[in-house]
């Protein structure tokens, strides 16, 4: 019998900004695939990747409407990632940094997410089989 | 004992901190440690054959395993057949199975 692995992602860009977060998203993925237990803790911009009111903008420049410009908003993406967990009955486990999100006004989150602080991350390193650290430049 | 997994994000020909990670992994190694290196999104295109590498040459000569992130090969239009030797396409999965080997992984 193989023991279920718990990992643990720790993430720092803010949406919108850089490759690290398509990477990092990518990487969440393949760790529920291999039916692993996940733990993410986002901090400073990262906190806003769950932000419930992000929304999707038309593109004027090239002459697209909202629907046709369908702007990828990374809280869709991670509500997507809870629910392929949940069919693989692994858990997504996603804290927010509380400072962080007060500091940017962004508390409204989606459902799933909850606020934590940095003790949860030590806490999840604590209980996982290995962390990564996914900083900004 | 726990292999490091140092991945490198970055494009070596704009920074030199991706130098320095090649020197980590060497050093590594050389400290007797089972060493991999996995290269992603820009830190990728130093493996396109004909591109000037002398750092990574030094680290594929220590015969330490370089990965390289198929996903961030095609978006840069880098083909499998166009790798130097010592380099090894491969999907991101390959992270976390080493991260499930309770090896060490160090993003820079």
């Amino acid at each position: 019998m193989t023991t279920k692995q718990t990992l643990t992602f720790v993430l720092m860009d803010a949406p919108f900004e850089s490759a690290r977060t398509t990477t990092a998203f990518r990487l969440l993925h393949a760790a529920l695939t291999r039916g692993c237990d996940v733990n993410v803790f986002a901090y400073e911009g990262a906190v806003a990747l769950s932000f419930a009111k992000q929304a999707q903008h038309p593109n004027a420049v090239h002459g697209r409407d909202v629907a046709q410009e369908d702007h990828p908003l990374s809280r869709n993406w991670i509500a997507s990632l809870m629910a392929y967990a949940h069919e693989r009955g692994a858990a997504l486990n996603w804290v927010n940094c509380g400072l962080c999100v007060d500091e940017r006004g962004v508390g409204e989150a989606i459902e799933g997410v909850r606020r934590g602080s940095p003790a949860d991350c030590w806490k999840m390193a604590q209980q996982s089989r290995a962390t990564l650290v996914i900083p900004t430049k | 004992m726990p292999g490091y997994l140092l991945i490198e994000s970055r494009d070596p020909f704009e920074s030199t901190g991706a130098a320095r990670t090649y020197e980590l992994a060497i050093q590594l190694r050389a400290a007797g440690h089972d060493v991999a290196l996995f290269l992603v999104q820009n830190g990728v295109l130093a493996v396109r054959s004909g591109a000037r590498r002398t750092e990574l040459d030094k680290v594929i000569r220590t015969q330490i395993e370089v990965l390289a992130d198929d996903f961030s090969l095609r978006e840069r239009g880098i083909s499998s057949a166009s790798l130097i030797a010592g380099v090894q396409a491969t999907p991101i999965d390959s992270v976390v199975e080493r991260m499930n080997a309770g090896w060490n992984v160090l993003w820079h």
